[in-house]
């Protein structure tokens, strides 16, 4: 165990638990399975390996997901959720793949054929290539990018694009309405979701998913871990970045190209069978992708949250994190209306833009008086407050505007 | 057509949008949303004619449901229309009973005792307060929320609907009310269970405020919504709490005192804005509401017989005349209008059901919405299709 004063990432990485066997357990699989084959193959080896542990993985992730999504949404609502198949309910998963696979799969005549085949199938793989740079662990980066944080969102942004092709490609005039949606929704969120974790960006001096992690390294006090959400920007940046990510993975309340209630489906209005699965799986897959980029750049990555905790692999402290995310999305979910197109605009524009933007100035002065210390530190942090605070106040009375609770008279 | 011009003017209010309509903008996307849409409550369409998500023109389609109901009333006895009177706004079949039974008194000047009296009253607020739950649970469910507020809305009713099927055999199609009382008599088991889900509901309802109302999303999506004038709403007949909402003070439990309405002491809520979230709030005050009656009607309910002794059942023939019963549903005003030639069965048999007359203002709410409006102002409209198509 390391000691309460040491803050060096390097005195971290040589501590006991970086170097436990469960620890280095993944690794050694890859190398001991690459170390089979020829040197020249081994890289291809090692990326396969990589690639095969992801899908298979988190397609697990994905099916459990979808029965912990359904048992919880039915516990929230009185209900017991599904509970038929298998012992409480757990082959459900099973079950809807099965369903999924045998239904016909039916093409609208007039549907563009190709676009109308290509759609989930970019979708999917859109949100499987974002998994390729987030550290899952210590040393567990599929690829290791010097850009990744580009990357990501490069190609989680090309998502919506997916997503846009399934609604027009429908023929359909509810799917193209969610088409329409769609592209605003990624056009409004694409830009608070990137200009809130910008300041960590500026702050870490680093666009690499790795080199953010060894910056949130040490602790505050002893114990408290020097994590991006434990500072008032940072705060204000998670906050930020978890509302555009709903919108990004088109959850609820921001779940408007599929409207049920509006647009049936919106763009999965004219899929079905194992292409609507597809649908599912790449929004779950963007789901959790989105969380993992929200745990590395806020939430520490894979590091321990309490000094005396880091015997406990890496990896698993990513799940924690990860399952603590998602179980909040999912209450999200159970618990909010949907907005409106244009509140939700609104919502990104008139609000969470420039709030990002005020935040950026927030962390600027963060980072210029980290010389501050003794009465000065309290000085900072109440600054920091107020900067973060006084314009959440002043944008949001704006964006409330005249909703209010009203009161009523009786005749 | 091209440029900005008025399009489309409402038949009933003249109320009209603006719509950018040239070859820069292109055309206007007709939609046919229903009547197979899931949020249409039933097997409603409408025809919405858009201007990117804005409502330019709606044009309401119904009739899919229509089982000839009025025709069956004629051919039918007087006490052979009472269960297919449970079908029309299968929801509040209870009220329905009793406006139909109101009818059929008045045609016949059948008085009623006083216990079946308070029990009308009882099962009407008790039917209210289903109505009412089911409708903040849909229009929930229509902005979004994924189910919750339904399901929590649903648990109550489900405890209203035991107590109906204890009490008449059936959970939605009681058929309960006779022309000059009841069917059955109620237990004091019944009575209890009865006081408790009065005694019990009142919380409920803080626990779904609590969880919805004062929700920013919620008010965002529905203040300011799909707003009625109270003039409208006066010229095109429109009743029920969807008129309080507007300002309107006009209660018939009220104004026509029926029953023994005139004996409780309650209030009746009354909007400002007309909006969406008015109509809303007008519901959950009016449960509140009733669950006052339900507190006083249910200790004071008299001993006695519930069926007037010298009532006629069989070859019941109302001297020729006509008359129209009308009673203060959950929706609005529901009535039943008969004419009599002296046989068994009425000479004419007319419904007036609120959904139908309340849905007709439908697009004057909806223009200048856009289409996720559109569906929420349905819901708060309160429609049940049998009741519409008849």
């Amino acid at each position: 165990m390391i000691g309460a004063t040491s803050f060096s990432p390097l005195l971290l990485a040589a501590g006991a638990g970086a170097d436990s066997f469960l620890e280095r357990l993944p690794l050694v699989i890859r190398d001991t399975v690459a170390g089979v084959f020829p040197a020249p193959l081994q890289w291809l080896v090692g990326s396969t390996l990589s690639i095969v542990a992801i899908v298979a993985i988190f397609g697990g992730i994905f099916a459990g997901l979808t029965l912990v999504e359904r048992k919880m949404l039915g516990r929230i609502q009185n209900r017991p959720g599904p509970n038929r198949t298998g012992p409480m309910g757990l082959l459900q998963p099973i079950a809807d793949g099965i369903k999924a696979l045998t239904k016909e799969d039916i093409v609208p005549r007039s549907a563009d054929h190709l676009l109308h085949y290509l759609a989930p199938v970019a979708l999917l793989a859109f949100s499987i290539l974002t998994f390729a740079v987030i550290p899952f662990g210590r040393n567990l980066v599929p690829l290791e990018l010097d850009a990744a944080v580009l990357y990501f969102f490069a190609a989680g942004a090309a998502s919506e694009l997916a997503i846009f092709m399934a609604g027009w490609a429908s023929r359909n005039k509810f799917s193209l309405l969610a088409a329409m949606r769609a592209l605003a929704q990624l056009i409004s969120y694409e830009l608070p979701l990137l200009l809130s974790f910008v300041p960590i960006i500026m702050l870490a001096g680093t666009l690499s998913m790795t080199g953010i992690i060894d910056a949130q390294a040490g602790w505050q006090l002893g114990f408290i871990p020097r994590w991006y959400i434990f500072t008032p920007w940072g705060f204000a940046a998670f906050v930020i970045f978890l509302i555009a990510a709903l919108a990004e993975s088109n959850r609820s309340p921001f779940d408007l190209p599929e409207a049920e209630s509006e647009l049936i489906a919106g763009h999965l209005t004219e899929y079905s069978g194992f292409k609507y699965a597809l649908f599912f799986m790449a929004e779950y897959f963007g789901m959790i992708a989105l969380s993992g980029m929200a745990i590395t750049l806020f939430l520490g990555g894979w590091r321990a949250p309490l000094p005396f905790l880091e015997f406990i692999p890496s990896y698993a402290w990513f799940g924690a994190k990860l399952l603590v995310l998602l179980l909040f999305f999912i209450w999200i979910r159970g618990t909010f209306p949907r907005l409106r197109i244009d509140q939700l605009t609104r919502l990104a524009w008139k609000f969470l833009v420039p709030l990002a933007l005020v935040n950026l100035g927030t962390a600027a002065f963060w980072s210029l008086t980290s010389g501050w210390s003794g009465a000065l530190q309290l000085v900072r942090w109440a600054l920091t407050i107020a900067m973060v605070i006084g314009p959440f106040v002043l944008l949001g009375r704006g964006l409330s505007g005249t909703h209010r609770p009203r009161t009523y008279r009786y005749a | 057509m091209s440029g900005v011009e008025p399009m489309f003017p409402s038949p009933s209010s003249g109320a009209h949008v603006n719509a950018v309509h040239d070859p820069f903008h292109g055309d206007l996307l007709e939609v046919s949303m229903g009547p197979h849409h899931p949020s249409t409550h039933g097997v409603f369409r409408m025809m919405v004619t858009l201007d990117g998500e804005t409502i330019v023109k709606l044009k309401p389609v119904f009739g899919y449901l229509h089982r000839n109901h009025e025709k069956l009333g004629e051919n039918t006895s007087y006490l052979g229309s009472m269960p297919y009177t449970d079908r029309l706004d299968y929801l509040n079949s209870m009220t329905n009973n009793w406006a139909y039974a109101l009818a059929v008194e008045k045609l016949a000047g059948q008085p009623v005792p006083e216990r079946a009296e308070y029990l009308r009253v009882i099962l009407a607020e008790l039917t209210r307060l289903l109505n009412h739950v089911c409708l903040a649970g849909f229009l929930l469910q229509d902005t979004g929320a994924s189910g919750t507020p339904l399901m929590y809305a649903f648990r109550e009713r489900e405890k209203i609907l035991d107590l109906f099927e204890s009490l008449s055999g059936s959970r939605m199609m009681c058929n309960y009310q006779r022309f000059g009382g009841c069917r059955v008599d109620a237990s004091p088991e019944w009575l209890a269970g009865a006081q408790t889900i009065t005694n019990n509901f009142g919380r409920f309802l803080d626990e779904y405020e609590e969880l919805i109302t004062g929700n920013e999303i919620m008010m965002a999506r529905t203040q300011g919504v799909g707003a009625l004038t109270p003039e409208l709403a006066i010229s095109a007949g429109i009743t029920g709490p969807m008129l309080r909402a507007t300002g309107v003070n006009y209660d018939l439990r009220k104004v026509d005192a029926y029953g023994v309405y005139s004996r409780f002491d309650f209030r009746v809520p009354l909007g400002d804005h007309g909006d969406t979230y008015d109509r809303y709030m007008i519901r959950i005050l009016e449960m509140r509401e009733s669950i006052k009656i339900l507190q006083q009607a249910l200790p004071a309910l008299p001993a006695g017989p519930i069926m007037d002794p010298k009532a006629k059942i069989r070859g019941f023939r109302p001297k020729a005349g006509e008359a129209y019963g009308r009673i203060e549903g959950p929706k609005g005003e529901i009535g039943f209008y008969l004419i009599s030639d002296g046989s068994p069965n009425p000479y004419r048999y007319r419904v007036r059901p609120p959904s139908l007359v309340n849905l007709t203002v439908l697009e004057d709410m909806c223009l200048g919405q856009t289409i996720a409006d559109a569906v929420i102002i349905l819901g708060s409209v309160d429609i049940v299709l049998g009741e519409v198509d008849r």
